[in-house]
């Protein structure tokens, strides 16, 4: 908590014209009313990953400012907030999916347990391996579905053999969920499989390369309440051998899958807390407002 | 009254009837309390008057146009004495230019027969008539038209709907032009490789090995036989198509991988119109570009490995060939790459590949059902291309595969048969079209090909 930066009130990026994703005069919220630190308990003992002080700019527009936080090991981070907080953002830096972005910049210290993320030596592709990532829409390649799991084994040379790499194929599609709906069919194209089973397929491929942490970004947005129960329900069996951060717009789902929930507000993270403590009693009244439906 | 004239008026007129036509329609608004009580705005009431000002008006003008002449031809031979009725095709069309050329005034009256002279009078009192009667008849069509229109106009007509179906007719047989004129070529080069079929049988045609068109000109020439096989054109046309894709396809899709994928922004908005000024070149220019520069380059070579290489190779034509399609392959490649959803990408860069892994892995098979599409495309291209190979690939109708000897093309053998003062029913002259014909057929399947790959390929994203 000590270690949380003072948020510059007169900080540039107050005004307007560098705030392009939102318009503050549509937000009943007042400048002043921007706690000083991140209010609840933002950091853990050991953590997974280590954030401090990051400000993400996408040219001289600032999206994130000062965001501190911890990702406990095996533990289930909830981004929440209102549209364009840069949850999506913050959470793209934390495998440097920023990267692909031209005009894109990441400043502060992010650590993957002891390693720099940002350090010049920094092997992207091996942080990627380590830290994968779900994207909103379901994206598999216009491949099958045995070649869409196996493409990260392959890029990584996991498996020597073809027997291992069946035996990658076929524990991550278990672990996904998606084993006994598409055993029968591996070699049939994985775009052909239904929203939901296109999007477990997607967390399959990406827990093929056994990554330390998977970060999820609105991984249900596109999909209906079934197949939504299904992936948070494969969220929780996830947790055992995963750390993840999850974005999500839906608050029922921040309040069921996840164990801490941060609350994002125009770029600041405003409150950290456990998942209970800000869906029952919050303690930014910006919290408040959000989670009980006056903005966002 | 001239015709352009004629047309300048009635377009006043229109403009007048559209004028009356709008205020009209805007004085019968005033009392109802505005445009909104008219069943449409004065816009289309006017537009209406407009049309039956000119669409009747217009029609008539063309058809009179169209057969005015023939009728007064016929009628002008048909009061000929019988002494000089001609009996054959020929000798009407020499009789008829006879009496046009003394009624224009090239031939004087004096010099030939009276009875053609008298005709001659005729014609120009036939045409002077005509063209008075054109002119009343037009105008006052054009005023019946536009007097119907603006009588009409009232609160409740449909003005709307009747100019929409008018204009879609119109924008309908717009667009049936250009369908007619392909089907119109198709025709004629049909009707003229049929002719050269009842001289040359099709199978000696499309299987013969030998290609030597100098048919006789009398009876005791002995040299020139005549042969149409089209198999070394073919080939020849192949060969040099085929080295031409080798150049272009390569280098094409690699620029093309490079501006959708690596370029910063700023290189990519200068070097993508660079490349596509390649297309804009004019073919001529390559042409002797390949025929002064890089045949004799290709032939210097050659002669320092010890190679015989022909000034006019196959290799030089195909190489400046497939400069031309570059831009063809990259730019439609650079198309489907980028069309290529973001998200895909992610997916793999998310996985940890490197940017060319995922360019290799996933864009690329992605992309290539569009890619093949572009090809093809380019190919079509080459194979109807004629400048080039014209000026750099030579006359002779080898059969060989090898890129150093001179080939021909069938495009340049359609030039050389047609060039020149030519008999139009000579086997000779019809092998042309009958050339031209298997030219269009192919380059049409292959481009029936590449746009169905192309537009199966947009839908998979859609």
């Amino acid at each position: 908590m000590d270690t949380a930066e003072k948020l510059d009130k007169n900080a540039s990026g107050r005004n307007h014209a560098e705030e392009p994703m939102i318009d503050l005069e549509e937000q009943p919220m007042q400048e002043t009313r921007y706690p000083e630190h991140t209010v609840g308990t933002p950091f853990v003992d050991d953590p997974k990953m280590r954030l401090r002080d990051v400000d993400v700019f996408y040219g001289d527009n600032q999206a994130i400012h000062k965001v501190s936080l911890d990702i406990g090991k095996n533990e289930v981070v909830a981004l929440i907030g209102p549209s364009g907080c840069g949850k999506s953002t913050f959470l793209r830096s934390l495998n440097r999916m920023n990267d692909t972005i031209d005009i894109c910049r990441v400043t502060g210290e992010l650590f993957l347990e002891d390693q720099d993320l940002y350090d010049p030596k920094m092997d992207v592709v091996e942080l990627r391996a380590r830290v994968g990532m779900v994207f909103q829409k379901p994206n598999p390649f216009p491949k099958s579905i045995y070649d869409n799991v196996a493409y990260g084994p392959r890029l990584h040379g996991l498996a020597n053999k073809k027997y291992e790499l069946d035996e990658i194929v076929e524990t991550s599609l278990r672990k996904a969920g998606l084993w006994d709906e598409v055993k029968d069919r591996l070699h049939a194209p994985g775009t052909g499989l239904s929203g939901g089973q296109q999007q477990r397929l997607c967390i399959a491929r990406t827990i093929a390369v056994s990554p330390e942490v998977v970060l999820m970004d609105e991984p249900c947005s596109a999909l209906d309440p079934i197949a939504t129960a299904k992936i948070e329900e494969l969220i929780d069996e996830l947790t055992e051998s995963y750390t993840i951060a999850i974005v999500t717009h839906s608050m029922q789902q921040a309040a069921r899958v996840s164990n801490r929930t941060a609350y994002f507000h125009l770029g600041r993270l405003i409150e950290v807390n456990d998942t209970e403590t800000v869906f029952t009693k919050p303690e930014h009244e910006l919290t408040e407002a959000y989670i009980t439906g006056r903005f966002g | 009254m001239q015709t352009g004239n004629l047309l300048l008026l009635l377009i006043v007129m229109v403009a007048l009837a559209y004028y009356l036509g709008h205020q009209r329609s805007l004085a019968l608004a005033r009392p109802l309390g505005g445009i909104r009580h008219l069943h449409s705005l004065p816009f289309y009431y006017a537009m209406r008057a407009a049309l039956w000002c000119a669409l009747p008006a217009l029609l008539i003008l063309g058809a009179w146009l169209a057969f005015d002449d023939t009728i007064i031809r016929q009628t002008v031979m048909q009061g000929l004495p019988d002494a000089l009725r001609p009996d054959s095709d020929g000798a009407r069309g020499l009789l008829l230019s006879q009496i046009q050329n003394v009624a224009s005034g090239s031939l004087s009256p004096e010099s030939v027969d009276p009875a053609i002279a008298a005709a001659a009078e005729r014609l120009n009192n036939l045409r002077t008539t005509s063209a008075m009667a054109l002119t009343v008849v037009v105008i006052a069509v054009g005023l019946i038209g536009a007097a119907w229109g603006w009588v009409k106009i009232a609160p409740q007509l449909r003005a709307r709907q009747q100019v929409e179906s008018i204009l879609r007719v119109i924008f309908m047989l717009c667009a049936t032009v250009a369908i007619l004129t392909t089907v119109g070529i198709l025709m004629s080069v049909l009707f003229e490789s049929i002719r050269f079929f009842q001289k040359v049988s099709p199978a000696e045609f499309l299987f013969g090995l030998q290609w030597s068109p100098q048919t006789a000109l009398r009876a005791d020439q002995v040299a020139s036989s005549g042969a149409f096989g089209a198999i070394p054109l073919f080939v020849g046309t192949l060969l040099i198509s085929s080295i031409a894709l080798l150049v272009a396809v390569p280098i094409g899709l690699m620029s093309a991988i490079y501006l959708a994928e690596y370029a910063p922004s700023r290189v990519r908005s200068v070097a993508k119109p660079m490349l596509e000024i390649l297309a804009g070149v004019p073919t001529v220019v390559y042409g002797f570009f390949a025929a002064l520069t890089v045949a004799p380059f290709i032939r210097g070579v050659g002669e320092t490995l010890g190679l015989d290489v022909a000034s006019e190779s196959a290799l030089a034509a195909g190489l400046v060939m497939g400069v031309m399609i570059i831009p063809f392959v990259s730019s439609l490649s650079d198309d489907v790459i980028t069309a290529v959803p973001q998200v895909m990408r992610d997916g793999s860069l998310g996985l940890g590949a490197t940017r060319s892994e995922t360019i290799r892995k996933v864009v690329f098979p992605a992309a290539l059902p569009g890619i093949m599409g572009g090809i093809l495309l380019a190919a079509s291209r080459a194979i109807g291309e004629t400048m080039i190979v014209v000026m750099a690939a030579g006359l002779a109708a080898n059969l060989t595969a090898n890129p150093l000897e001179a080939v021909t093309t069938v495009t340049v053998q359609i030039v050389t048969l047609l060039t020149g003062d030519q008999e139009f029913d000579s086997a000779k002259t019809l092998a042309a079209f009958a050339l031209g014909l298997m030219l269009f057929l192919t380059t049409l399947c292959l481009n029936i090909l590449a746009l169905h790959i192309v537009k199966k390929y947009r839908e998979q994203y859609e």
